[in-house]
């Protein structure tokens, strides 16, 4: 090996910075230009501009806080009123999210190469997870309310469907983070298919399984109440017929039952992932 | 390889001295089978909650068929209208893309003076052949032994003739498909005849385009040849702006709406995850001993993260219009309350001797939190912003439709039309593709910036 002295490593080091540093530079004026860009295209693009939008952002609001003070008590009626509704809508998504959960179990099985399940699969698994997980849930349901009529279960299938890809990705990762000593072990013992992903996976990845479906209910209630809105049932739907008959007392009922409903699934899941998993959980939608 | 086997006798010697490991076992076996039923039960209930049984009554099947067929499929029409004094073949019936009579399509043969006098004999897909006539349409074809004959100049339509299954007879409409791709309408004051074919029509340049119908060969001869076709502009840019311009598809407003689409993601994210971040050392215990603010700041997160993005972008509609910053806006809103509780749970997992380390030095504290908080909180900070990143592009399009603008409204604007699913269908594609391809760059970049292997 070459003899190197002190201050040829030296400037080789500060070499190395300076083009780090211009990278790190060159990366940071892209995105800003890019920003800048962004913003300049979307102002010019948007029909109403962001400054005078402003001076009546609180508009819709105060109409709402001040019909709803108009109503009373007798508003508190109107939560009762609305209450099926938010409950089609919480049973659309946990259905979906049954669904869902099972066809991403199946996928996630299949797309992981250290399970054995067939290995000629495990490609074509993932290339339907990629494109299941790319629907937006929106597309999906609009064509099926095209076909099926407006019913609660074209969102259910479209959120399903959704549903298999993104959770059979995580639950993929999962699969593919296990200890595979117990794996080896019963393998060694000479148990079937059946029995090793019984007493060797399932264990492992079940806590990190039910965590991510209960996050994944969360967000499940959220797409049913928006595909409600394009006529798929449940509280979207009762959102838009309040919002387009301006019915302030009404919008507001719906939209505390809304947000009380995201925020007690929210901490209620919250608290059962973190006693399942255990410390931070940062989870990907 | 072969297993070890015991005899029964030897099972239960095992059941026996070791009953309570096993028993363990056993009731560890119950709760999924109890689970199981629960969720069969629930499933029932729901089943009879949504009313399947008479949605499955109700559904069209024979309409998703249609749909699909028409997506990946075009029809010409061939109609003689009576009242009119008109005989026309059209690509979908559109005016704009209408043959003229000395240049009809092979299929289509006219017999006499012009169509609308003349004779006009129609060969179809599956061997049939639709004559019209007069005020008559005859069908003959394999399956049929003599020719099947609606007339449509009275009042109501009749026919004489061999009645094959595929017809629907009504005297104010008499409708014939023999096959998928072949079909005709009478009425009493018009015969119409729909011919299938499979692919998108006209989808690189419009039918009244000089360029309609030329190979991508002939296309790039021109494209280098020097005799302009528009005398204002060079070739090949008058090729891009047909194609770009392209009524039918418009494939220029597409791109537009798919930019605003990604815009939208895009500064959502971005102005999410920098509000956020010093939001989050606010609430952040380690970094904000100050309890009211800190308790403050984390309802302020879970009140955006709860009102949720459908109500922020109804709410951001009413203020801003219609457009892409709306939606950057309502994107923006809501995620700063999940990046922020993010980024704050991460900030209060950050291993503190870094941050001793640097006191020691004699640090200031902007030093301290640049070399020894930041390094550590990066990661987290890059991946879940482009996580978000992703799943933004997806509720970009939900917002458009709701009215924000972008793809997701052009999307919803196709469907009312209804006519036109195979413009419905590329819009799909695109949208698609574009998610994929976020996917993609943001699992890219991920790996690229905070040298993770796998993500």
């Amino acid at each position: 090996m070459a003899m190197t002295t002190v201050d040829q490593l030296q400037a080789h080091a500060s070499s190395l910075e300076r083009r780090r540093r211009f990278y790190t530079g060159l990366g940071a004026a892209i995105f800003a230009l890019l920003v800048v860009l962004g913003f300049i295209g979307a102002e010019e693009m948007n029909s109403g501009g962001f400054i005078q939008g402003l001076d009546n952002f609180f508009d819709y609001p105060r109409a709402i806080v001040v019909e709803t003070a108009d109503a009373g008590t007798g508003w508190f009626d109107l939560l009762w009123v609305y209450l099926p509704a938010l409950i089609e809508t919480i049973n659309m998504a946990a259905v979906a999210t049954i669904f869902g959960t099972v066809f991403a179990v199946v996928l996630s099985f299949a797309g992981t190469r250290g399970l054995q399940v067939w290995p000629p699969i495990v490609p074509v698994a993932r290339r339907i997870m990629d494109v299941t997980r790319a629907f937006p849930e929106l597309i999906l349901a609009l064509f099926l309310i095209f076909v099926l009529g407006s019913s609660p279960v074209p969102a259910i299938i479209a959120v399903a469907f959704h549903t298999a890809g993104a959770l059979g990705k995580l639950f993929s990762e999962v699969n593919e983070n296990i200890d595979r000593g117990p794996l080896e072990g019963m393998t060694a013992a000479g148990a079937s298919w059946t029995k090793r992903m019984r007493w060797a996976v399932l264990p492992q990845v079940l806590p990190n399984y039910t965590s991510y479906m209960l996050l994944r209910f969360e967000i499940n209630i959220r797409a049913s109440a928006i595909l409600g809105f394009v006529g798929a049932g449940g509280i979207g739907t009762e959102l838009r017929k309040a919002i387009s008959w301006a019915n302030g007392a009404d919008i507001a009922a719906l939209f505390v039952l809304l947000f009380l409903t995201i925020m007690v699934i929210d901490q209620i899941s919250g608290r059962l992932r973190r006693r399942l998993v255990g410390g931070m959980f940062a989870g990907a939608r | 390889m072969s297993a070890i086997t015991a005899g029964a006798d030897e099972v239960g010697r095992l059941n026996a001295a070791y009953a309570d490991v096993l028993g363990v076992h056993r009731r560890q076996f119950l709760w999924p089978v109890g689970l199981l039923v629960l969720v069969v039960v629930y499933l029932a209930y729901a089943f009879f909650a949504f009313n399947v049984p008479d949605l499955i009554a109700k559904s069209r099947l024979d309409r998703g068929i249609l749909l699909g067929l028409d997506s990946v499929a075009y029809k010409v029409h061939v109609e003689k209208n009576l009242r009119r004094d008109r005989f026309e073949v059209a690509v979908e019936g559109e005016r704009t893309a209408t043959y003229a009579e000395d240049a009809l399509p092979d299929w289509v043969t006219v017999t006499g003076p012009n169509g609308y006098e003349g004779r006009v004999d129609i060969e179809m897909s599956g061997g049939y052949r639709f004559t019209i006539e007069g005020e008559s349409l005859t069908i003959t074809g394999p399956d049929l032994s003599t020719p099947f004959v609606a007339t449509a100049g009275g009042r109501e339509v009749v026919w004489t003739g061999d009645v094959p299954t595929w017809v629907d007879l009504d005297p104010r409409k008499v409708e014939a498909r023999p096959t998928l791709f072949d079909r005709v309408q009478v009425t009493s004051g018009r015969i119409l005849v729909f011919r299938y074919f499979w692919g998108w029509e006209d989808f690189w340049y419009d039918f009244r385009s000089p360029l309609n119908g030329l190979s991508s060969g002939d296309l790039w001869a021109l494209a280098w040849s020097d005799d302009r076709i528009d005398p204002d502009m060079s070739n090949a840019a008058f090729i891009f702006s047909e194609f770009w311009g392209n009524e039918g598809w418009q494939h220029g407003d597409v791109f537009k709406a798919l930019l605003e689409t990604v815009i939208m993601a895009f500064l959502g994210t971005v102005v999410a995850a920098f509000v956020g971040l010093p939001l989050a050392f606010l609430a952040a215990a380690n970094f904000n001993p100050e309890p009211v603010s800190r308790f403050l700041i984390r309802r302020f997160f879970d009140f955006v993260r709860g009102v949720d993005m459908l109500i922020w972008s109804l709410i951001f509609i009413r203020a801003f219009g219609l457009g892409p910053l709306t939606g950057v806006m309502a994107i923006a809103v809501t995620d700063t309350g999940t990046l922020g509780k993010l980024f704050s749970e991460a900030i209060e997992n950050v291993d503190n001797k870094q941050v001793e380390g640097m006191q020691s030095t004699g640090a200031s504290a902007l030093t301290r939190y640049r070399f020894g908080v930041i390094p550590q909180i990066l990661p987290v900070f890059i991946s879940q912003s482009l996580y978000y990143l992703e799943s933004n592009t997806r509720s970009a399009t939900v917002i458009g439709a709701l009215g924000a603008g972008g793809i997701g409204l052009k999307l919803v604007e196709t469907l009312r039309t209804g006519k036109d699913w195979e413009n419905t269908l590329y819009i799909i594609i695109l949208t698609l593709l574009v998610v994929i391809a976020m996917d993609i760059t943001s699992g890219w970049l991920r790996r690229k910036l905070t040298g993770v292997a796998r993500d």
